[in-house]
């Protein structure tokens, strides 16, 4: 998905800066007088992609035509014609100067830093592990049973619902037991746990193929202390991305 | 050079021990109610007295005398584990170390305070990086023809080698006294975590000699060597879930076996290594299915639903399994014919889990707490039960948590896991419960599998 919006940012981008080719010469303030018999200098630079996320890079493009001294403000001297890759933190205007006998030319690319994500419905691609544990709950079980209590059906609608307008996120679904009792009997009452959750959201419509069982039986404790609510604790089926 | 002594009263001795067991677990199941009456195999049958000479030293070389102290440690603990043996205190025996027929005196052993009907004598010299044992063991009583074991031992001088030498000559000397073969050159797998993750290790029966197989740096469990000792089939978490692993013994590291993911767990061998037992949750449900040894065929047995796991092979005829089921709530023990038939509850209630069938097939080994459930005190035990009769017998009492069994081949000993306020240890005890003995000592060892041979 995150490539995919790359693409599209980096077209849109390619759009715009194709206009933007033809504008800003046309922009730019008129070369100075030419001095006798030489031919006046250009330059163009475009900064693909104009916009990116914090962190994110844009390749500046540059080239000019009769300039013997090119320079990039903050850049310092470049070549007559080039590109480079540019890491900005805040949103920054690259002024392009291009001197040469016939006088000088300077053009402008802007690249825009995003402060924050693009404020449209949320997509997979900034779901992180947290955003996603605080939506979707764990659900708990009796002793030594995996049946879906009917207090966890509301948790269970609640993350059938995040999961369905969701559709493109896979999930582990992790069967946990406390610490009493046989390793390998844990695994399998584990499994048991993962299975009975799945089939919940199943139910709730969430297709089976996003959702992949794990059992770690009592291998994998939330809660250290040998309390009974320590152990309710550790009796879950808990979701977390499959990644 | 070797006496055989009579056949007969060897035969007569086994029979007399598995029949004592019979009629300790009828006369238990009559007084269930009291844990603490002495019942089991020692029940009643004479241990024969023996006594363990140091060996004599026969050389000059400086890897004499450390040599010499592991050998004397290793054989006389060996005689003591066998569990057939009364053997003498090292501080009852004359003070003399016979090197040969020649120089031993055997009123002397005979004799009060030593009592032993039966002498372990020998020499042991390093020379030019080898290691050689004379090894005898004399009979006390029979002045003429005392001689019941001569052996000789050779090999490069190690303590790892000597060591080994003494489980030799230890396991002779039991198969010529005990009627069958000893357990002083078998080996434990094992779960242990002390590498920060829990990985395969295995041990000599005695605990010495602890390494570690897999570096899978994940959750591995429940190992189980194949009986050719050339294999360790086991359980580990990997990315796609559970799975079946192989490890072999004999290249020293993991070997292809299908991945079926699935949650596939607590794999076990059939004596006669073609095939695998296991639970796998293919279906959505954890079931007990069977395959080859190469993982191939793998045809379901039961289908109940809820936990099916830890299957265990009869493996005096390979055609039962007992296993865990929770298809009643609580975990119980079953067994059933090897192809799903004639499923039978063996337990009566409580937490039971972690069979093990015992190697002459009349008797599982298992864990059982009685009085499981949310807010009892958790005390667990080792059991025995006789197939049979499903009476059964504690063998551990009020010594914390006790799992995971696990017969030796000589069906006289059951080595298991015990957690007593810390961690969990490996020990081992006789299968009357008795001689217990701690072979683990700190970082977490569980789930004890006995070797084959």
């Amino acid at each position: 998905m995150n490539r995919k919006s790359l693409a599209l940012a980096a077209s849109l981008a390619a759009v715009l800066t194709i206009a933007g080719c033809h504008k800003k010469p046309k922009a730019a303030p008129p070369p100075t007088p030419p001095a006798a018999s030489a031919p006046a200098p250009t330059a163009t630079i475009t900064a693909t992609p104009d916009t990116i996320n914090a962190g994110g890079q844009s390749t500046l493009s540059w080239q000019t035509t009769n300039a013997t001294d090119v320079s990039i403000e903050g850049l310092g001297q470049v070549a007559v014609q080039g590109t480079q890759t540019v890491q900005p933190t805040q949103t920054t205007t690259y002024h392009l100067i291009a001197h040469g006998d016939g006088g000088s030319a300077d053009a402008t690319a802007t690249v825009t830093v995003a402060a924050a994500p693009p404020p449209s419905a949320p997509t997979e691609s900034n779901i992180d592990e947290n955003a996603f544990e605080a939506a979707v709950k764990p659900v708990f079980f009796d002793y030594d049973a995996y049946d879906i209590r009917p207090d966890a059906q509301t948790t269970i609608q609640a993350d059938a619902n995040f999961l369905n307008q969701h559709p493109n996120l896979k999930v582990v679904v992790g069967g946990y037991c406390d610490e009493r009792g046989s390793t390998e009997y844990n695994l399998a009452l584990g499994e048991n746990r993962a299975n009975a959750a799945k089939q919940a959201l199943v139910t709730a419509g969430v297709s089976p193929d996003r959702l992949r069982t794990v059992s770690y039986g009592k291998e994998k404790q939330f809660c250290t202390e040998h309390t009974e609510a320590c152990w309710q604790q550790n009796r879950r089926a808990m979701f977390t991305l499959d990644q | 050079m070797i006496e055989s002594l009579p056949k007969k009263l060897d035969t007569v001795r086994l029979f007399l021990l598995v029949a004592l067991i019979a009629s300790a677990i009828v006369f238990q199941a009559q007084l269930q109610a009291q844990d603490w009456v002495r019942t089991g195999t020692g029940l009643g049958v004479q241990k024969i007295r023996i006594a363990a000479a140091d060996v004599k030293a026969a050389s000059a070389d400086p890897q004499t005398a450390p040599m010499k102290s592991v050998f004397d440690q290793t054989l006389y603990n060996d005689l003591r584990y066998a569990g057939i043996f009364d053997v003498v205190s090292k501080s009852m025996i004359p003070n003399t170390t016979p090197g040969s027929p020649q120089e031993i005196n055997l009123a002397n052993w005979a004799a009060e305070p030593s009592n032993a009907a039966y002498v372990a004598f020998g020499a042991l010299a390093v020379n030019g990086g080898r290691v050689t044992v004379q090894g005898y063991l004399y009979d006390t009583h029979a002045a003429q023809n005392p001689q019941v074991l001569g052996k000789q031992y050779a090999d490069n001088a190690s303590v790892e080698n000597t060591r080994e030498i003494a489980h030799r000559f230890a396991d002779e000397i039991i198969e010529r006294l005990g009627g069958t073969p000893g357990i002083a050159e078998t080996k434990i797998y094992y779960v242990s975590e002390r590498s920060g993750n829990k990985e395969i290790w295995v041990m000599d029966y005695d605990g010495m000699n602890e390494r570690q197989l897999t570096h899978l740096r994940t959750v591995s469990l429940s190992p189980r060597v194949s009986p050719d000792n050339s294999r360790v089939a086991f359980s580990s978490l990997g990315r796609s879930g559970w799975s079946i692993r192989m490890y072999s013994l004999d290249l020293g590291r993991l070997v292809a076996f299908p991945a079926w993911g699935d949650t596939t767990l607590s794999p076990a061998w059939s004596s006669d290594g073609t095939k695998l037992a296991f639970s796998s949750a293919r279906t959505g449900d954890p079931d007990i299915y069977v395959c080859d040894a190469s993982g191939e065929n793998a045809h379901r047995i039961t289908a109940f639903r809820g936990p099916d796991v830890s299957p265990t092979w009869n493996p005096k005829t390979n055609a039962q399994i007992a296993w865990v089921s929770g298809r009643t709530k609580l975990p119980q023990i079953y067994i059933m014919d090897s192809d799903g038939a004639n499923v039978m509850r063996m337990t009566d209630g409580g937490y039971a889990s972690a069979p093990s069938w015992s190697p002459n097939g009349q008797f599982l080994t298992f864990a059982w707490n009685r009085s499981y459930g949310p807010g009892a005190p958790g005390g667990e035990d080792i059991y025995i039960m006789n197939i049979a009769t499903k009476a059964w017998v504690q063998l551990t009492h009020d010594s914390g948590m006790n799992d995971a069994p696990s017969w030796s081949p000589d069906g006289r000993h059951i080595v298991f896991q015990r957690a007593m306020g810390g961690g969990n240890e490996i020990w081992m005890m006789l299968a009357d419960g008795t001689d217990q003995q701690q072979l683990t000592h700190g970082g977490g060892n569980t789930q004890p599998n006995w070797s084959w041979k």
